[in-house]
């Protein structure tokens, strides 16, 4: 099977520049990951840069450019990618080392959504109460990784990285507005009224179509979009 | 670009003072970092990885606190059930107070916004976890609370949100080499690399508290990140400072067979059932009343045992499976989303359908650095006194206060990073206050001065440009292999002492390796090599421990000395590794609020 990876290290190239690797398909088996076989390929080349860390796609180390599209190496099966396989960056954000990129930029961005519960203060002898249905309303919300596979998947954010918040970010956003326990909602809402945070998104479902954990994005977006619209008219 | 030729010339060092240095972004150094923060006091966190992927991340099952949301329940039951867990050999007075303390913590995790999962009055979810009953041993209990089955993942993110919120100051990125001490033997900083561009920084501080997480990575087979290598507890050793019980390795009974992930017990607290080839539900055997639900050690055990008397499943009869096909689905989506996705994305099966395939798999470490129940570290002086060591802490995975003694309950290791978390960060805020003279040192200042020999000495070490033949992934490799055959599950002296040889051959080969990539930007070898330095000091420190200690108890399961010995080992093994000294301590059996559990019989 052979794998062409961008390789780029920044003490000695001018810019990035593809790298074949091969690797015997007798060392693969039927339900190899692409994080094994890079793992493999690591064995013939330990100059190799990529990310990794919990190898069962919840702490979104290892997100990168397979195919065309934004995967979680350790989740992605070698089965479903066709020979040869392309191996980037994630694109949209500066690159640190082969498929290593900064993620500031990213993480600013989830920062400014303010990402944090504001609740009334109670007493810790109890908890909030919440029905089961008001939480289930962070479902499909909650579960982000923040592995920027959405954000950097984005053509809004690859115009406006530095003024378009993201999909993660957006996403994190309507988390909070959205929980019964958050008596911010409004604050969060005006703060995000704004034509480059937020309304940047034209919901062309890049975001949704990458997101290694099935989450939504999109429609997180268009809800948190009809919530400020609604703060607005009323 | 290459920095520190030599000690004398460091141009390149750069220096940063904080009041508090937090090395560890997990769930343990996130909650300290918070209290700190929001006290007022300049607190940087150190973290490998961006905090959020630490491997808290990976936690499914849930928190223990007798909140009593499903059943009447209280302290005093968790407090028993934890000893009795611990197989007697966890403090008694810490026990105590990670369970007084939990029912306030986990509300004040939910005050941080963390999403539970919720019951129809709108309280808490709580699950049956194994080990847990109430009423001192009687009926199953309903404790662990419990955010579908992604609780690490949720308790993670709040800390690290509330930590933005608070402006706690991040080193991400960053490795951590060594604890630096000034001219009078105290702990003074941390050298750290930046592994954006291999910088070296130093963190000048007179308050460090490590929550560097566990080290699963000694073996083969494990449910543990790749980043789990015992950092912070090969620099405590190099420090001259001891580890304690480190022979207790806690094996998961249900790793997925031949992999490792994860998979929480929480499915046989949703009503998962093991099976083996007979399709016997064989738990009955070995823990009639628990069942299913009995301590971790006691299935790993049964499971192994059933696989070694030939009931394993699958062609080559090596693993067991768990059974949750008559669940019904919607429970299995709501209470048990991401073991549904990792069965369906690594096993290519719905849970609900067929059984997964499950084996035993290394998965926490009881040991770890000593500290007292306010997270100081403490090391015995020379009169054998157990003495705090100034100015330094340690809390979660990688400390032993011990609240987990011989074996961990479920549920309980989230509890430990949040309650000793906090107060550790306590005690520093307290100390702080009282000495505010040491509170501001300045950078580089006269009066402190830190010794950088050894450190230096490592760093220069890895820049050996000679070629050389044997690789670092080799001797990692060959060293998981050597931990899982000789230290796994079951060990005896035999298998104990063969991995003992094969640990000097291993130390050997690790001082000859030299890198094949020299960069500066994201070198992974280099930090392989720190990391190895690391796994080998704790496998030496598990062996020569485990050789020691001539009983089972709790996790220590030897063939050769298969019965619990309170007259002889009712004490805690401490490490040291100038030639590999032991010494032992004893089992604090005085709490403060409830009378003392005696040691009896375990049984479940």
């Amino acid at each position: 099977m052979e794998f062409i990876i961008s390789r780029y290290n920044p003490e000695t190239d001018t810019a990035p520049h593809e790298r074949h690797y091969r690797l015997d398909e007798r060392e693969l088996g039927a339900d190899t990951m692409l994080l094994d076989a890079l793992l493999l390929i690591r064995e013939q080349d330990p100059t190799l840069a990529f990310r990794s860390s919990c190898q069962e796609g919840v702490c979104g180390s290892d997100g990168m450019n397979v195919n065309g599209q934004n995967r979680l190496s350790c989740i992605t099966p070698l089965s479903g990618l066709k020979s040869p396989i392309v191996i980037k960056p994630l694109p949209g954000l500066p690159i640190i080392k082969d498929l290593i990129v900064d993620m500031k930029l990213f993480y600013q961005h989830y920062a400014e959504a303010q990402p944090f519960l504001q609740a009334k203060s109670i007493s810790e002898a109890h908890e909030h109460l919440q029905t089961p249905a008001e939480r289930a309303q962070l479902d499909g919300l909650y579960e982000c990784v923040l592995c920027a596979c959405c954000t950097t998947s984005c053509p809004s954010f690859w115009w406006n990285p530095d003024q378009f918040l993201g999909p993660a970010a957006l996403m994190a956003a309507q988390r909070f507005v959205i929980d019964s326990r958050d008596i911010q909602k409004r604050d969060r809402l005006q703060t995000l009224d704004d034509p480059m945070k937020t309304f940047r998104c034209r919901h062309i479902q890049n975001c949704t179509a990458a997101c290694p954990k099935g989450l939504n994005p999109s429609r997180a977006i268009q809800a948190l979009k009809a919530a400020i619209a609604k703060t607005e008219s009323s | 670009m290459t920095h520190l030729h030599h000690a004398s010339h460091q141009p390149t060092l750069q220096y940063h003072v904080f009041d508090a240095v937090v090395l560890g972004g997990g769930g343990a150094g996130l909650r300290a970092a918070l209290a700190l923060t929001e006290a007022g006091h300049k607190t940087a966190v150190v973290s490998k990885v961006f905090p959020t992927r630490s491997h808290t991340v990976a936690a499914q099952g849930g928190i223990n606190a007798a909140l009593g949301n499903i059943t009447e329940d209280n302290w005093e039951w968790h407090m028993y059930d934890t000893i009795k867990g611990s197989d007697y050999l966890g403090d008694q007075d810490a026990i105590e107070f990670m369970c007084r303390e939990a029912s306030e913590i986990v509300r004040e995790l939910e005050h941080f916004g963390v999403p539970f999962s919720r019951l129809d009055n709108g309280k808490i979810y709580q699950r049956a976890f194994g080990g847990q009953n109430l009423n001192f041993g009687q009926e199953q209990a309903h404790r662990t609370c419990a955010a579908a089955d992604r609780t690490g993942h949720a308790i993670l993110h709040s800390l690290y949100q509330q930590n933005l919120r608070a402006g706690t100051r991040f080193f991400d990125e960053y490795y951590a080499l060594d604890l630096l001490k000034d001219q009078h033997g105290e702990m003074g900083g941390l050298m750290v690399m930046n592994i954006h561009d291999g910088r070296y920084h130093v963190l000048q501080s007179g308050h460090i508290l490590m929550a560097t997480g566990g080290a699963g990575q000694v073996f083969r087979n494990n449910t543990n990140a790749s980043i789990n290598t015992g950092d912070g507890l090969g620099m405590v050793l190099r420090a001259g400072l001891p580890l304690q019980d480190m022979e207790f390795w806690q094996f998961h009974p249900t790793g997925v067979a031949g992999k490792g992930m994860l998979i929480s017990e929480a499915v046989r607290g949703e009503g998962g059932v093991l099976k083996n080839s007979l399709g016997e539900d064989f738990m009955q055997r070995y823990a009639p009343h628990a069942k299913d639900l009995a301590s971790r050690d006691v299935v790993a055990r049964a499971i192994a045992i059933e696989v070694k008397e030939g009931r394993g499943c699958g062609p080559n009869k090596d693993y067991v499976l768990l059974d949750l096909t008559h669940l019904d689905d919607a429970t299995i989506k709501a209470r048990l989303p991401g073991i549904r996705d990792i069965s369906l994305t690594f096993l290519g099966v719905d849970p609900a359908v067929a059984p997964m395939p499950v084996f035993p798999t290394c998965h926490y470490m009881m040991g770890g650095i000593p500290t007292d129940l306010h997270g100081r570290v403490i090391s015995p002086d020379k009169n054998g006194a157990q003495q705090i060591v100034k100015g330094l802490y340690a809390v979660g995975e990688c400390a032993c206060v011990s609240v987990h003694g011989a074996n961990r309950l479920g549920g309980n290791s989230l509890l430990d990073i949040v309650v000793f978390g906090r107060e550790a960060a306590k005690t520093i805020s307290h100390a702080l206050h009282q000495n505010s003279s040491k509170k501001t040192q300045q950078a580089g200042s006269a009066d402190i001065e830190l010794n950088l020999d050894s450190v230096l000495q490592r760093i220069r070490r890895w820049q050996n440009p000679a070629p050389s033949t044997d690789t670092l992934l080799a001797i990692r490799k060959a060293l998981q292999h050597t931990m899982e055959t000789g230290c796994g599950v079951f060990r005896n002296q035999d298998s104990m002492q063969k991995a003992l040889q094969q640990l000097v051959q291993l130390q050997q080969r690790l001082e000859q390796v030299t890198l094949s990539d020299h960069s500066q930007a994201f070198n992974l070898e280099r930090l392989a090599a720190y990391e190895l330095e690391n796994l080998l000091a704790v496998a030496f420190a598990t062996v020569h421990s485990a050789l020691n200690r001539t009983e089972s108890r709790g996790a220590h399961s030897r063939v050769d000395y298969p019965e619990r010995d309170d007259s002889e080992w009712l004490k805690h093994t401490l490490y040291f590794n100038d030639g590999h000294r032991l010494d032992y301590k004893p089992v604090n059996l005085h709490p403060k609020h409830h009378a003392a559990f005696a040691p009896t019989e375990r049984t479940y």
